[in-house]
């Protein structure tokens, strides 16, 4: 089973500030914890939404394009740490062990959601359309 | 939390960190077995506690504490019986005062000094070659795996009293062998690293190759295989054999979804739907792959075996393939384990390199191997040749012969639909 660790924007990440180091090591640390039980498929830091877009696509198939930044940094992500695990009380219990990513000086947020896995689409081609994972 | 729920949760924690703490108590009492026991004491003691208190701050460090005072406790009462017990106690006071005093803190800056050593050891002993090959995985996924007798059982659709019974005897065989709590030196590393990653790869297989039994844990033995090939590769990164092997196991691991159609029948490599091949796993694979080839395995039996099944992994649509490629893998493949199964799939390759009649040649040299006479991939090889040669009638007997000789009844379905199918 595949979970996504969602960390959460905070004005801090939006504004490029980078973690102290103390707090870099303690998600370095983490991230090798994850690497040594072999459960960590992937994870990277994003930068501010100041360096991205948004596609719109609208109802009849047009398309606009809205450059960054965007309002509300918690509805924004920071970062993502994918985990491969046997079960949704492992990934609680690496969730729980996910360093706070600011420390204990601002309130952020982590968010976990599961993957889709192959059985929820039945097996047959009612994946088709969607991107390959 | 419900009572569910917490033991739930104390399930969780345990998966993570059983390799951890069994392995840390082997290095006091020098026994996984009873390391093993002291460990499972550790796990009743949490669930006592822990129902009560929740799961605390630091898990792993609660069960390696509580498991480590256990393990003391048991050396000190076998001291107490021994006429040396001043001389032990002595041992045991330096001990203890290694472990004991503001345990969790102490015990968190040990942890990542010997904690690799310690789950190194632990491996190398369950695939001891003292112990069978049955008796290695099942204690490997026991011990490095953290998972109970039920489902290593439904895992190699055995019975339960079966798999209780072979790590019993395993552990036993380990003790009266006096198999040493240590990592291999110099010489005798390499062959007992083969051990152990023959045991991660039939994991790998037992869920991969066998089509039997729909229980999930079929599928989740392949993700141990590869977590536990991750792991090592983290605990060895110098061993370009186990780079090749976790290439190897994800690469095929990529293929999970398109291996069997919507009604589970199974789905050949070159028909394959490509793009539901898994693009993370086959990304992690080929660079895995190039690490094993920097570190200069590309010689290896199982970074070849990678290397061959990045070829497909690499090629966008089946008729993409570089069989050319393919063909001089399998060469060096059979120079450095020269085996009739690896002679069979050269033989397949160098059909689709230089066409049928050369493939057939070879396949037919394979004809009297007593090694592949049981092996209905022979004459279903030979069928596919003698098929694009234009010999349908000798191409049907071959697949009819195929079919009568697999286990596999799905694949008997597939071998009798193209039996049917060669005019």
């Amino acid at each position: 089973m595949r979970f996504m660790i969602m960390v959460k924007a905070t004005p801090d990440s939006e504004a490029g500030v980078l973690p102290e180091p103390e707090r870099q090591a303690a998600m370095a640390g983490y991230h090798e914890a994850l690497a040594r039980a072999g459960v960590l498929l992937d994870a990277g830091g994003l930068q501010p939404s100041a360096q991205g877009w948004r596609m719109r696509c609208t109802a009849g198939g047009r398309r606009s394009v809205i450059d960054g930044p965007f309002a509300e940094p918690q509805s924004l992500l920071a970062g993502y740490t994918l985990i491969q695990v046997r079960s949704r009380e492992e990934a609680m219990e690496w969730a729980r062990r996910f360093p706070a990513p600011m420390g204990d000086a601002q309130d952020t947020e982590i968010e976990v959601r599961p993957l889709h896995e192959l059985e929820d689409f039945g097996r047959g081609d009612a994946r088709a359309g969607l991107s390959p994972r | 939390m419900t009572d569910a729920a917490t033991r739930r949760a104390i399930d969780a924690v345990w998966r993570i960190e059983a390799a951890s703490v069994i392995a840390g108590v082997a290095r006091l009492v020098r026994d996984v077995g009873l390391a093993e026991e002291l460990a499972q004491d550790a796990l009743v003691a949490a669930l006592e506690h822990w129902g009560r208190s929740g799961v605390p701050q630091n898990p792993g460090a609660w069960l390696m504490t509580t498991a480590k005072n256990r393990a003391l406790d048991r050396l000190r009462q076998n001291a107490m019986q021994s006429r040396k017990h001043e001389e032990i106690g002595r041992d045991l006071e330096a001990l203890q005062a290694h472990v004991v005093p503001d345990f969790v803190d102490a015990l968190d800056a040990a942890r990542e000094d010997h904690i690799g050593d310690d789950l190194l050891r632990l491996v190398f002993t369950a695939c001891h070659p003292v112990l069978s090959t049955d008796a290695r995985v099942a204690l490997t996924l026991r011990l490095l795996g953290g998972l109970s007798t039920d489902e290593i059982a439904r895992a190699c659709l055995v019975s339960e009293a079966t798999i209780a019974q072979r790590i019993v005897r395993a552990k036993r065989t380990l003790s009266a062998a006096k198999v040493p709590f240590e990592v291999p030196c110099a010489d005798a590393l390499a062959p007992r690293l083969a051990s152990v990653l023959e045991v991660v790869y039939l994991i790998f297989n037992e869920g991969y190759s066998a089509t039997a039994g729909d229980d999930w844990m079929r599928p989740a033995l392949c993700a141990e295989a590869l977590r536990l090939g991750r792991v090592l590769a983290g605990l060895v990164p110098q061993e370009s054999e186990v780079l090749g092997l976790v290439a190897l196991m994800e690469i095929q691991a990529s293929r999970i979804a398109a291996r069997t159609d919507a009604q589970g029948r199974p789905v050949l490599l070159l028909e394959q739907d490509r793009s539901r091949w898994d693009a993370l796993l086959i990304h992690r694979g080929l660079a895995a792959l190039e690490r094993a080839e920097a570190l200069g395995g590309a010689r290896g039996p199982y970074t070849l075996q990678a290397a061959l099944a990045a070829c497909h992994a690499r090629a966008h649509s089946a008729d993409a393939t570089d069989w050319v490629r393919i063909v001089a893998l399998y060469d060096a493949l059979s120079q450095v384990g020269p085996s009739p199964v690896v002679e069979l799939n050269r033989a397949v390759a160098v059909g689709m390199a230089f066409g049928p009649e050369a493939g057939l040649a070879l396949v037919d040299a394979l004809a009297e191997e007593p090694l592949l006479a049981q092996y209905h991939w022979l004459p279903s090889v030979r069928a596919d040749l003698l098929a694009r040669l234009g010999r349908s009638d000798e191409a049907r007997g071959e697949f009819e012969r195929a079919a009568s000789m697999t286990r596999n009844a799905r694949e008997r379905e597939l071998l009798l639909a193209r039996a049917a199918g060669s005019h």
